[in-house]
């Protein structure tokens, strides 16, 4: 099974200095989000059976760091890691930021991209096609919710990110 | 006239009520259990979350149809039977099965629940649909996909119950009920454990000419080029050789989508009571954005407008679609 | 072994469209040389075919039967055209031979007359069972993939109604039908227009994965297995749970020695080991599988500890 870890990344010079201040910065609002996730959404994790104890790496390609995701119930870790120092994880999603929030809130339909290219998945596929299944019951949108929990600055945020997504990926969006 | 109803499918209790809430006149769903052929990792209802899901459709008018549509296996019948007793116990509108057992059970123990006979039967012919009607009192028969539009109409005149058809989604190959793909590779049954291509069992793997192989046990069901869309390995549309066929082909189907919204009005016509949208395993996204443009357009039909069909057939663009074999018998 | 003598071998029905004169010197040689005690007749897969060698049907069965056979006649696994529904019907209707139903319009068509229930009926369970012997059923042959363990209860359960009870031990095994047929579809064809090239495949027509692993036979509407099947070594257990008849499905090898062998074994002639290698030897290059049985995927082989 091929773990992605151990797959080498393509790394430009002083990369590793941004990726590490990156993951200091964006900490706190990962474990804000988490804890808010459990606490509004506690069927999740039955959905995720076996799968709550496995080590996700999400991997969005145009940021600095991937995430790190155990969804533990006992001991929930959402974490920003350089992906040099990423961890063996038992399944690994990598795509576009934006298609993995869209996925994760339903905007999209995952089936298609999961499996095609837009979305590349390696390590456990039964732990992935749980995680999907555990979201996409989840009322609301995770995307609002995380930027509400910003204020205005945070949805003026997310509306960005995807005016510039929807601009340079209009080809995904027939998959 | 018929009724045309919309079936639509659900695998969480949040794609139910977006199901619901897009116009649905019932809505079918499973337990996470062998008990039904959806039977995927972290899909399907608790009974608590069915039972809260029925008070939501029923509020709303709409009903909820329970799938018990595989095969107990020998030994194990109880927890189809016990299965029924919830569903029965929660109000669920219909029973969807396929096996006799569980039928003759429901029959006896619930006569009260509606059957329908789920396409996991495959009843294709006049006489068989009425096997079922007349021994277990089946009020709808969903037909499998391989009958043309004139069968469906000459059918309908020699059964005694409605029929339901699909009209949207996976195009099944094989007979259903039928079929032991996905146990010969992995040792999970389609029949039995209401598996194909599980999950556990699929591996994309990545080799050195940057092609891509998707894999199902181990087994190579297909190959991508660089440039090619990949998708998800499910055995009856793979890409294999054979002696004449020595450049790879899809020996059985490629990979595409039923899309019979075209041929909405003339399946009204020859009789058909309700349309069936697979997916129980797809998104909201996908149950949102389907039922919706189904809701409208047989609401169009029934009142006599144009149905606006390019949205319908936009539901599959940049995909395959297909009206498989109800448009013509050179399918076969 | 007493009991082993009480069990039966059978020969299913030819799945392949093979030639008439192909046929007709298969069955004289089963008549005259083959320890099997039934043999079952008739097209199963494609009511297209069913025109080549019905016309040799009295005779093969006159035949048959002088030899001391028990004949019975298989219906379509698949009804749905009108020319399947009446030679379903027509078969139903019939008083002898006995009839295998392989198709809930053919359990329609015979109401209570009494009938075997053939693989393609999905009796996977005492349920299921109970029903179709109130129904007039005699006999069931169960369905391939089912596990050792579930063999056992249903076993109990038909013989309990007192039902014989088959299972498949040798032959590719049917993995799935379909209303659309690829064999035509390989040859760029339909159904309708397939001029029977299916005639060229007389063990199905092979498919291999792209990293050219063979894995699956296509046999016009049918897919098969690569690998035949081999319950030998586990037919002391299958009779041990109320197994009554053992059927051989007919492959493109020596079908009287595979019969042969599975009767020696049975009684207890030869031993498991010497008799399987026999068997293995014999199919050469068909991969030998027995994974449905213990529960794995169908296409393993799956060692067991016999203690001949």
């Amino acid at each position: 099974m091929s773990i992605s870890s151990e797959t080498p990344f393509p790394r430009r010079p002083g990369e590793s200095v941004v990726a590490r201040l990156s993951c200091l910065a964006v900490q706190p609002i990962l474990t804000r989000i988490v804890r808010r996730i459990a606490t509004r959404h506690p069927s999740l994790f039955a959905r995720l059976g076996p799968h709550q104890a496995t080590d996700f790496l999400i991997d969005p390609q145009e940021l600095p760091f991937a995430l790190h995701l155990r969804p533990d119930p006992q001991a929930l870790l959402l974490r920003a890691v350089p992906r040099g120092a990423a961890p063996r994880a038992g399944a690994t999603i990598r795509g576009r930021f934006l298609l993995l929030l869209e996925l994760i809130d339903a905007e999209q339909d995952g089936d298609a991209a999961f499996f095609s290219r837009d979305l590349e998945v390696s390590g456990d596929t039964e732990a992935v096609v749980r995680l999907r299944n555990a979201l996409d019951d989840m009322d609301g949108s995770l995307a609002e919710e995380t930027a509400a929990m910003f204020g205005p600055p945070g949805r003026a945020i997310l509306a960005r990110l995807r005016r510039t997504y929807v601009g340079e990926t209009t080809a995904l969006e027939n998959t | 006239m018929s009724l045309a109803e919309l079936i639509c499918p659900a695998g969480t209790p949040a794609a139910l009520r977006t199901a619901v809430d897009a116009g649905a006149d019932a809505v079918y769903c499973g337990f996470q259990d062998a008990t039904n052929a959806r039977n995927f990792p972290g899909l399907n209802f608790t009974p608590d979350e069915l039972a809260a899901s029925v008070a939501y459709a029923h509020e709303r008018g709409t009903k909820v149809l329970l799938a018990l549509n595989t095969y107990p296996p020998a030994g194990k019948v109880d927890l189809w039977y016990q299965a029924a007793d919830i569903g029965a116990r929660t109000g669920v509108d219909a029973f969807i099965v396929a096996d006799m057992g569980v039928a003759d059970y429901i029959a006896r123990v619930h006569p009260q629940v509606r059957l329908h006979l789920s396409v996991q039967a495959a009843a294709s012919s006049p006489e068989a649909i009425r096997y079922y009607c007349e021994n277990f009192g089946v009020k709808r028969v969903v037909l499998p996909r391989i009958l043309t539009i004139p069968e469906i109409r000459q059918i309908r005149t020699e059964i005694p119950c409605e029929i339901e058809t699909f009209i949207f989604g996976n195009h099944g190959l094989m007979v259903e009920g039928r079929c032991s793909l996905t146990n010969f590779l992995t040792g999970q049954s389609t029949n039995m454990d209401g598996v194909c291509s599980p999950a556990s069992d699929v591996e994309y793997v990545r080799d050195a000419d940057g092609s891509m192989s998707s894999q199902l046990a181990g087994f190579t069901i297909d190959r991508f080029g660089p440039e090619e869309k990949a998708g998800y390995p499910t055995i009856c549309k793979g890409r294999y050789t054979a002696p004449h066929r020595p450049e790879g082909y899809y020996a059985f189907e490629e990979p595409v989508s039923l899309n019979l919204s075209r041929l909405l009005p003339e399946l009204i016509d020859a009789g058909v009571h309700a349309f069936k949208i697979e997916g129980r395993q797809r998104s909201k996204s996908y149950v949102r954005g389907v039922v919706r443009a189904f809701r409208a357009a047989v609401d169009d039909i029934r009142a006599g407008r144009q149905a606006n069909m390019a949205d319908l057939v936009a539901l599959t663009e940049g995909q395959k679609q297909t009206q498989g074999a109800f448009e013509t018998k050179k399918w076969r | 072994m007493a009991v082993n003598d009480m069990t039966k071998l059978t020969l299913g029905p030819v799945a392949y469209h093979w030639s008439a004169e192909t046929r007709r010197d298969f069955y004289a040689r089963i008549a005259d040389e083959c320890p099997v005690d039934d043999v079952y007749l008739g097209e199963v897969i494609c009511s297209k075919r069913a025109p080549f060698h019905e016309p040799d049907l009295p005779a093969t069965i006159e035949r048959l039967e002088r030899a001391g056979k028990r004949v019975i006649l298989s219906t379509l696994a698949e009804v749905m055209l009108k020319r399947e529904r009446k030679a379903t019907e027509d078969l139903a209707a019939m008083d002898a031979p006995e009839i295998e139903i392989n198709n809930a319009a053919g359990l329609f068509a015979r109401g209570r007359q009494p009938h075997r229930i053939g693989p393609f009926m999905n009796a996977y369970n005492e349920a299921t069972i109970g029903w179709m012997a109130a129904q007039g059923a005699t006999h069931v042959c169960l369905p391939s993939e089912m596990p050792a363990s579930a063999i056992a209860v249903a076993a109990r359960a038909a013989r309990d109604l007192g039902l014989g009870v088959e299972v498949q031990v040798f032959g590719r095994i049917s993995l799935a039908v379909s209303a659309r047929c690829y064999h035509a579809r390989a040859h760029g064809r339909t159904k309708d227009n397939c001029q029977f090239v299916c005639e060229e495949d007389s063990d199905g027509m092979p498919l291999r994965t792209r990293d050219d692993q063979p894995i699956l036979r296509v046999n016009g509407i049918q897919t098969q297995s690569e690998s035949y099947m081999d319950l030998l070594p586990e037919t002391p257990r299958l009779v041990a749970d109320g197994v009554s008849h053992l059927r051989l499905m007919p492959q493109a090898v020596d079908m009287v020695t595979v019969a042969q062998i599975f009767r020696d074994a049975l009684d207890r002639r030869v031993s498991l080991p010497e008799a399987d290698a026999h068997l293995a030897a014999l199919t050469g290059d068909a991969g030998l599988s027995n994974g449905f049985y213990h529960g794995e995927a169908g296409y393993r082989r799956i060692a067991i500890v016999t203690s001949a």
